[in-house]
């Protein structure tokens, strides 16, 4: 570095852009995007509505543009608007769906159910809810703390108190589970 | 000094620094003591507990409360930005924070300003971010179970919830799923994948396999990843090489949880009791 360079203005360093952490919500009409854009902006969300990417061959022409990881909690946002969009999808990938094959474990008298990256665990003769593993995102130890030493039957969903990505992925292992157990 | 930045489940917990210690099962930091169950307290926890085994116990926490909203971990986010750049940490484990690419890359370019580089490890919501942001690279070493070591491999997945079905199956295809995770870049410079075997892999391929002593109901206990990467952290501090603290590490992890004598229903806290005791061990079996 030459003595010269301290004197140059220090540029200011931009993170690249990326679409990678974000989402589509797909509606039926045009009136649903409008109100739905309205709903999540007054909630504080940073949305876009834009055109569908080539992949979405249904829906209305508009799209909105979301937070993909906090989907589970702006899904809770619209429904309780009464605004149901037709189906959620990454940009990254708009024909990706949501994981649907379960590993069931065993253990005798416990039984685990794990759905992508998290894994939910009962007592066979309780139904209690004796533990819950994996997972990234920051709800994942708060479901935990509420759900963890309750029963399947008493214990909040994780669809009713979870907010992300990794919430609908153990809502989905919750819901084996019922499943599972109600056999 | 080793840095862990995360979260706590507590959505009024203000965002706090300085050093961890640990009281009673709980860590403490500022003055404030945290329940010890799984997340980024459960691996500091691991962390404290293996540091004073290695004679380097100090450990500098970054916590905030976050229950999955997103606003404190992009309060830490910002911190970290205008924090990081100043510190002379050798090392700094990044953990539970919502995943976030752009505040993630805002993050690195702070890193990046250091005097020193230190050694980067990345767990749950940040190696999320990172495989997202397409910077897998610049971190050494990533810590995955199994269902995010298939979110790895899936160059297109944005999170493992949406990880094809045709890559997201089970434990065998491990060692194929590392290979795909370093062919599309989406891998750090060594991966410790926990799971029923454990693997320690680079770009190369596997250059370890744990696999004893097994206790199957290790895998439904919250919290055990965590506290596998709060070994290995505390190890790479302490001076071993990352590859060699990898293995130390989930035997001891594995060593905890044989002690703990656990099932299912195990709480973490039990197993992290044992870890000095473990680590002690394998440290002896190690030593020629």
């Amino acid at each position: 570095m030459s003595f010269f360079d301290f004197l140059k203005p220090k540029k200011e360093k931009k993170s690249p852009k990326s679409d990678q952490d974000r989402g589509i919500l797909v509606f039926e009409h045009t009136s649903e995007v409008i109100r739905a854009e309205s709903v999540l902006k007054a909630s504080g969300w940073k949305i876009r509505v834009m055109g569908p990417p080539p992949e979405i061959q249904n829906g209305c022409d508009l799209v909105i543009e979301f937070p993909l990881i906090e989907e589970l909690n702006i899904l809770r946002i619209l429904r309780k608007a009464e605004i149901s969009p037709k189906k959620t999808v990454p940009v990254s990938g708009p024909l990706l769906r949501p994981v649907d094959l379960f590993q069931i474990k065993d253990f005798g008298q416990h039984l685990m159910v794990r759905a992508a990256n998290m894994k939910l665990t009962v007592e066979k003769k309780t139904l209690n809810i004796v533990n819950i593993s994996g997972g990234g995102c920051p709800d994942v130890p708060y479901l935990a703390h509420e759900m963890v030493g309750k029963s399947l039957s008493e214990a909040p969903s994780p669809r009713e108190i979870g907010h992300t990505l990794c919430g609908y992925a153990l809502q989905l292992a919750y819901e084996e589970m019922r499943r599972q157990c109600s056999q | 000094m080793l840095a862990i930045a995360g979260t706590v489940p507590d959505q009024k917990f203000p965002l706090i620094t300085g050093e961890v210690s640990m009281e009673d099962d709980k860590i403490c930091i500022q003055g404030k003591r945290i329940h010890v169950n799984r997340g980024t307290p459960a691996l500091m926890a691991a962390a404290v507990k293996a540091g004073q085994v290695m004679g380097k116990s100090e450990l500098f926490g970054y916590l905030v409360g976050d229950i999955g909203l997103g606003d404190g971990s992009r309060k830490l986010y910002e911190y970290l930005t205008k924090d990081l750049g100043q510190s002379g940490f050798s090392g700094i484990t990044f953990h539970y924070l919502q995943p976030d690419v752009d505040w993630h890359n805002r993050v690195l370019f702070a890193i990046e300003e250091m005097v020193k580089q230190p050694v980067l490890i990345a767990d749950a919501g940040f190696m999320y971010a990172a495989k997202m942001s397409g910077q897998a690279a610049a971190y050494d070493l990533f810590t995955p179970d199994a269902g995010e070591l298939a979110f790895l491999a899936d160059e297109i997945a944005p999170h493992p919830f949406y990880t094809r079905g045709f890559i997201l199956q089970d434990e065998k295809r491990v060692p194929d799923l590392i290979k795909r995770a370093y062919a599309h870049k989406n891998a750090s410079r060594f991966l410790l994948v926990k799971g029923e075997k454990d693997y320690l892999a680079d770009k190369d391929g596997i250059k370890a396999t744990i696999d004893s002593p097994a206790c199957e109901a290790m895998e439904a206990i919250g919290g055990t990843g965590d506290t596998i990467t709060g070994i290995v952290a505390a190890l790479i501090e302490s001076g071993m090489e990352i590859s060699k603290a990898a293995i130390v590490a989930a035997k001891a992890n594995r060593l905890a949880g044989y002690y703990a004598c656990p099932t299912p229903a195990t709480q973490v806290i039990e197993i992290i009791k044992h870890i000095p005791r473990a680590l002690e061990e394998i440290l002896r079996r190690e030593t020629p």
